[in-house]
């Protein structure tokens, strides 16, 4: 690869998604104000629209202070720490048939691997700031990202294991086929893919700290978390890497789960890869404001609990039930695939209902003695 | 059934997005620099000086006995008393300051005056460049007419017309002679 047409490639990449951000921020304060009927912000430009320019102003012109006891290396990489390797982990998502900047082999791999080193950009955060709520978010958060990791990457490996392949480009290809003559084979259409997917939604959604598992940020208990004792420029360096992070998160479940850039139906093949990847993407990122403007945040030890026992077994059955979609394939009779649905659906469901109990039978409706 | 509670409430949260475009009456917002809720009759935000009749100087209700000065808790009334060539006092304050960055609103000034004369207001858009003068109300700016505190008060302020018209006439009455007022009652002995 030539300098120049990778370097114009990068700075597509940096601007497209760096406008996305912009983009979201006013589409999520104006979408939270409506879950909530409020008006959201309708002040500046047609519809408030302009109001991440504002926003943007505001911050970059802000006073950076950092904190006399910090640890000011520290502090200063921190910010920089968390937005490069969510900038990598764009590289290798391909968003068009030829539009991938890292077309490699290993690209799941690579897209985890970076992304998992987020987690020490917010541990450095908290840390260097010398500021027990920054150091209390920063632990909260490494104990939630390691703990949702896992179900993250099982949830991955299970399109790793059916497709054979870690090049994110191969997993598309492999959605290509057309089913019924005009549906995609998109994974998100078989019951492993469909619970795969909401496992995947719901440990990305704890990987890149959305409500409801924001409490490294939880502004009720902790202030901000690990972004405390930031402000101004870096403050908004560590809002981009979080929103970036999202994005990644979101393109990557769209490229494993949603048939990346091809489209819903294979009539519609002849509009270009890319504008269903950015149609999928907004609907991703509109499911994830949709989420935060209705669940309440969820308590530390909850959780982690959810994380280990209940998204770590069913991602490890997920599993096994994908082999079985798999190997049952091969069957050749009439109704084959009402059955393989009704015991791969089965194998999923009757698991998640018992889990569920295992829950519920924890909170059960409580009974006050003494009040009312 | 696990799960069940989450989709209702993306349900609800589906259902306030798509009627806030829909239906008028679920946004309650009030757009406050364009529209604006009718001020509630007991709102209180700063006090002013009643004058009765057309003129602000003449009219002025206030007699500079500086009560509320003295018991302003943070001090934010400064008073000077009028005099005359001769050094007479005036009933009538030459300078009558309310320094609102200090006023805590407590109502107290008003509370205390017996005359009448210092109400408090609803006015709160006092937004000021300058943080110092702009924010110490003189005497010209604190004056609003008795019209003006009809409409910001009503019932209090028919209340104090009613009281005041009563002391004006108990006033113009002659003072009644000794022989023909009654003895004042004795105390009812207590049991």
């Amino acid at each position: 690869m030539s300098v120049l047409p990778t370097s114009i490639a990068f700075f597509c990449l940096i601007a497209v998604f760096a406008g996305l951000f912009g983009f979201t921020t006013i589409l999520e304060r104006k979408g939270l104000g409506r879950l909530q009927n409020r008006l959201g912000p309708n002040r500046v430009g047609p519809f408030g629209f302009a109001q991440f320019i504002a926003d943007g102003i505001k911050m970059l012109t802000k006073e950076d202070i950092v904190p006399g006891t910090a640890d000011k290396l520290v502090h200063f990489m921190a910010p920089l720490a968390l937005l490069i390797p969510v900038c990598l982990s764009f590289s290798v998502i391909p968003f068009g048939p030829k539009l991938v900047f890292l077309d490699f082999d290993a690209g799941l791999l690579f897209f985890f691997a970076v992304g998992a080193a987020t987690e020490l950009a917010v541990f450095m955060a908290g840390w260097s700031s010398r500021n027990k709520y920054s150091l209390l978010g920063a632990m909260r958060a490494i104990a939630q990202m390691i703990s949702y990791e896992v179900p993250l990457v099982l949830s991955a490996l299970t399109v790793v294991m059916l497709v054979g392949s870690l090049s994110l480009t191969d997993i598309v290809r492999e959605q290509q086929p057309v089913l019924f003559g005009f549906l995609h084979t998109w994974h998100v259409f078989t019951p492993w893919g469909l619970a795969g997917f909401v496992l995947f939604l719901i440990a990305a959604a704890a990987e890149s700290n959305r409500t409801p598992f924001d409490i490294p940020e939880a502004e009720s208990e902790i202030i901000a978390g690990y972004l405390t004792e930031y402000s101004g420029f870096k403050y908004a360096l560590f809002f981009l890497g979080e929103y970036l992070g999202l994005f990644a998160m979101c393109s990557l479940g769209i490229t494993l789960f949603l048939g990346g850039w091809l489209p819903p139906f294979s009539f519609l093949d002849f509009a270009p890869g890319p504008i269903w990847f950015a149609l999928k993407l907004l609907a991703m990122i509109a499911l994830f404001i949709w989420t935060r403007g209705t669940l309440p945040r969820l308590r530390v030890d909850q959780l982690l609990n959810f994380a280990w026992k209940f998204m770590l077994p069913m991602a490890l059955i997920n599993f096994v039930v994908a082999a079985i979609w798999h190997y049952s394939g091969q069957w050749i009779f009439p109704a084959a695939i009402a059955l393989r649905w009704l015991i791969c659906g089965a194998l999923i469901f009757v698991p998640y209902l018992l889990f569920a109990r295992l829950f519920t039978r924890r909170f059960t409706p409580r009974t006050y003695r003494y009040a009312d | 059934m696990i799960g069940k509670g989450i989709a209702k409430g993306f349900i609800e949260t589906a259902r306030n997005f798509v009627g806030s475009y829909t239906d008028e009456s679920r946004l309650v917002t009030v757009e406050y620099p364009e529209e604006r809720l009718p001020p509630k009759e007991n709102t209180r935000n700063f006090p002013f000086l009643v004058f009765d009749g057309d003129d602000a100087e003449k009219g002025l209700r206030c007699v500079a006995c500086k009560i509320c000065e003295k018991d302003c808790p943070p001090q934010c009334i400064y008073i000077v008393l009028e005099r005359d060539e001769k050094g007479r006092p005036q009933k009538h304050p030459k300078v009558f300051d309310i320094d609102v960055s200090v006023c805590m609103s407590c109502q107290i000034c008003v509370e205390v005056c017996p005359f009448e004369a210092i109400k408090m207001d609803n006015e709160f858009e006092l937004s000021r460049t300058d943080r110092f003068d702009a924010l110490l109300l003189k005497k010209e700016q604190l004056a609003k007419s008795n019209e003006y505190y009809h409409k910001l008060h009503p019932t209090e302020a028919a209340a104090v017309d009613a009281k005041l018209a009563e002391e004006k006439a108990k006033k113009a009455m002659p003072p009644p002679s000794p022989s023909t007022a009654a003895p004042p009652q004795p105390a009812p002995a207590k049991t």
